[in-house]
């Protein structure tokens, strides 16, 4: 799936808080398809659960209900096992949002031949597609909190470095950033942004005390 | 309890040893603790035989061995009591039904049982869904290469080791990281990550990969 290596991987501390399962859908949408299509990052997630697997372990058990044992042999053989949808283009993890391939999606054009189709919407995260013409700059988009632009097809280049597909990009707020495709072929992306989530927590905690909410 | 006609382990000592560690589970606090280092690695075997021969015996003993750690994994989470014992028991009921996908030369019994237990947690606790890396297009089907299956096991062996002689705060930074009491933004933060404890374990894995693929 990937004709040239990847360059741009995730790092150990969002790998970590993939394994852990503690990530918003949204980013772990991004890096459950990149580690469909980067082997180094595969190998570090299945060490990182390693780590998981060991910190279960360690911990001192606590007492099941006497008919536990019972009640699960009860249960066996009676959950249903899907199986994924294999995609041509894209990893299968990311098909399954989509609905298809990359050529079924149903665009939103932004100006300038950008095109945006948002595919999850959280209330901590929201991924979108992100289509950029090749040769064509991606609107400046004022992201607040952390970002992942993960390549799908084609290539884009801005201040950090060259992205084919495949790479992920990972940038916060402090970085100003504009992505420019590359010439020769349209270029898509996966780019999953943290939601402004914390002025509205903060006002809610402001709003407590008054209505006991 | 439809245990009847279906085939039991042999009784050998590592099964025998697999049950007193259930029964004496409760007063096995030191983590050093031989006999769970010593039984560390018949686990997957008891996986094989479920795979295999449906074996209930050897999944009683899984199930001895591993729910109450689920469960107190689960508390330590968040969960209450209730949601803990009944999504340990749930996680339990995939081991079964999932065990023809455990692959021995990728992850240890502890490991696998870990991903499950994990994704059982998103679900009953956050309402969420976690998106999974495709499977690789070779799967467990092939029959595991006892040479890869030792290597991975003496691997784990030292990644627990290793973890078990970090410096206290360390290992419970590490904790926090999987009960999810520490955002990746705080994980990012943390300089004192231990990570060098699981970079042979990163190469193994990749050379696992990278062979299997060629
Ligand atoms: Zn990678």
């Amino acid at each position: 799936m990937t004709p040239q290596p990847i360059t741009h991987h995730i790092d150990d501390a969002l790998l970590m808080a993939y394994s852990a399962g503690t990530l918003p859908e949204a980013f772990s949408l991004a890096i459950a398809t990149h580690i469909s299509m980067c082997d180094e990052c595969r190998a570090t997630l299945e060490s990182f659960d390693a780590v998981g697997g060991q910190v279960m372990e360690d911990q001192s058990p606590v007492t099941m209900n006497d008919d536990a044992f019972a009640k699960t042999m009860a249960m066996v053989g009676k959950q249903s096992i899907q199986r994924p949808k294999p995609a041509n283009d894209i990893p299968s993890v990311l098909a399954g949002y989509i609905g298809g391939s990359l050529d079924d999606v149903e665009w939103r054009a932004l100006g300038g031949g950008i095109k945006q189709k948002i595919i999850l919407a959280g209330g901590d995260a929201t991924a979108r597609l992100l289509y950029i013409p090749a040769g064509q700059s991606a609107p400046d988009h004022g992201h607040s909190g952390m970002e992942l632009t993960l390549v799908l097809r084609g290539a884009f280049k801005d201040e950090t470095g060259h992205y084919r597909a495949g790479d992920i990009e990972i940038t916060d707020d402090s970085v100003e950033h504009t992505p420019i495709a590359d010439m020769g072929e349209d270029c898509v992306c996966l780019a999953v942004t943290e939601a402004p989530i914390r002025f509205t927590s903060v006002f809610y905690r402001a709003l407590q005390p008054f209505f006991k909410i | 309890m439809g245990m009847i006609g279906i085939q039991t382990l042999e009784k050998d000592s590592s099964l025998n040893s697999a049950m007193d560690d259930r029964v004496v589970s409760e007063d096995l606090k030191d983590k050093a603790d031989p006999v769970t280092i010593k039984t560390a690695d018949q686990w997957g075997s008891y996986l094989e035989a479920i795979k295999s021969t449906h074996d209930v015996a050897a999944f009683e003993a899984l199930f001895g061995h591993f729910a109450p750690r689920i469960k107190s994994f689960l508390l330590k989470s968040g969960a209450d009591t209730n949601l803990a014992e009944e999504c340990a028991q749930e996680v339990m009921v995939t081991v079964w039904n999932k065990a023809h996908l455990f692959d021995p030369t990728r992850a240890s019994a502890a490991t696998w049982i870990f991903t499950i237990a994990r994704n059982k947690k998103i679900d009953a606790l956050r309402k969420a869904s976690r998106p999974e890396p495709d499977e690789l297009p070779w799967g467990p089907d092939h029959e595991p290469d006892q040479t890869d299956v030792i290597a991975l096991q003496q691997e784990t062996d030292r990644l627990g080791r290793a973890l078990a002689e970090l410096p206290e705060k360390q290992r419970k930074l590490i904790e926090r990281a999987y009960f999810g009491d520490l955002s990746h933004r705080e994980l990012a933060d943390e300089t004192g990550l231990p990570l060098g404890t699981i970079k042979s374990r990163i190469r193994l894995a990749l050379e696992k990969l990278r062979h299997a693929m060629s």
